[in-house]
């Protein structure tokens, strides 16, 4: 009797310990997807917002987000499009929400596209071509600015986050097909920007 | 139209390769200039937002804190004021029950003290009357 309420007590320790030893390993692993997924989630927020303090915002939100719902995560995608899909549903909510606001207009963090178009990686490029870029640039942004917001959010998973159309897919929740005709859409859209139309 | 393929980095490659050379250089450059940004603000340290939500939500308590503090000192304030008009009132009440039992006293006072002077009167009978007086304070105590 005394051997078995023994053995019981082993057993409870040894799964508190098992338990606590997978609650840890899984916190060990959420440490690392968030390392490895923060730079593109945040990057992926900063173009579609134009607002650093927003996409960090947003960015802090989805993690968060992940981090209370990863215990039911599957793995039925990856690691990346489960977390992209969360970032586009909070980027939209945002913008459902500001809708409601009579100040929806005000995008007072956005920077305007002539700043946003200064980046460019310090190639060796000559200053003609530094400047052919970022006119360039800023002829993209101007077309994206015009995009409605599956367009853009389509077009910049596949030409920013390079994803290919089923990762998009599964991000946006659309089919592959509504994904290829935005993003032709937004191409012909960027396109007639391009050729100053 | 351009055709677009799904799946693998070379079926990535067959759609690049659908674009003229012109968007394809923009796109290139559209992306480097956001991953350059993204950079450059990532490696930034970012507490504008939260400190500006912070200081928003400061605001937001402070205000309700006055609000709810002005509030009470008002609530207060009338509570106050209404005791101190309850209790004039009181007082009012109670001077005027009070000069009323006093009137009622000294009417009192005045008719026993009469009521006194009439049976000392009638006492005070010449002694020839004095069996009629009896006989008046007979009729009385029937």
């Amino acid at each position: 009797m005394a051997a078995g309420t023994a053995m019981e007590a082993i057993s409870t320790a040894t799964r508190e310990q098992f338990a606590a030893h997978e609650m840890e390993a899984a916190a060990e692993e959420f440490s690392s997807i968030v390392q490895a997924h923060r730079p593109q989630i945040f990057r992926f927020l900063l173009a579609s917002t134009r607002d650093v303090d927003l996409a960090e915002t947003l960015t802090q939100e989805c993690f968060l987000k992940a981090h209370r719902n990863w215990a039911g995560f599957r793995g039925d995608s990856s690691a990346m499009t489960w977390l992209m899909r969360i970032a586009i549903n909070l980027e939209k909510d945002h913008w459902r929400n500001r809708r409601l606001q009579f100040w929806r207009h005000t995008r007072t963090n956005s920077v305007n596209l002539d700043e946003a178009s200064e980046w460019l990686p310090s190639g060796e490029r000559s200053a003609e071509q530094q400047m052919m870029a970022r006119e360039q640039v800023a002829q993209v942004w101007k077309a994206v600015e015009g995009l409605s917001a599956r367009q853009r959010t389509v077009f910049l998973l596949r030409f920013v986050e390079d994803q290919d159309l089923s990762a998009i897919a599964q991000a946006t929740g659309l089919s592959e097909g509504t994904v290829k005709a935005h993003l032709s859409r937004a191409l012909v859209k960027v396109r007639a920007e391009l050729r100053g139309k | 139209m351009m055709r677009f393929k799904t799946g693998s980095p070379d079926s990535r490659n067959e759609q690049d390769a659908a674009l003229d050379p012109a968007l394809e250089q923009a796109l290139k450059n559209f992306r480097s200039s956001i991953h350059a940004w993204s950079e450059a603000e990532f490696s930034k340290p970012h507490a504008v937002r939260v400190l500006r939500l912070t200081s928003w939500r400061t605001a937001a308590g402070w205000a309700l804190g006055c609000v709810l503090a002005a509030g009470s000192i008002g609530g207060g304030l009338y509570d106050h004021h209404r005791r101190q008009e309850l209790a004039k009132i009181a007082t009012a009440e109670a001077a005027k029950q009070q000069k009323l039992a006093d009137e009622q006293r000294a009417r009192k006072d005045d008719e026993d003290l009469l009521a006194k002077v009439d049976n000392d009167v009638s006492r005070q009978v010449p002694s020839a009357m004095e069996p009629l007086a009896q006989l008046m304070a007979e009729d009385e105590v029937q």
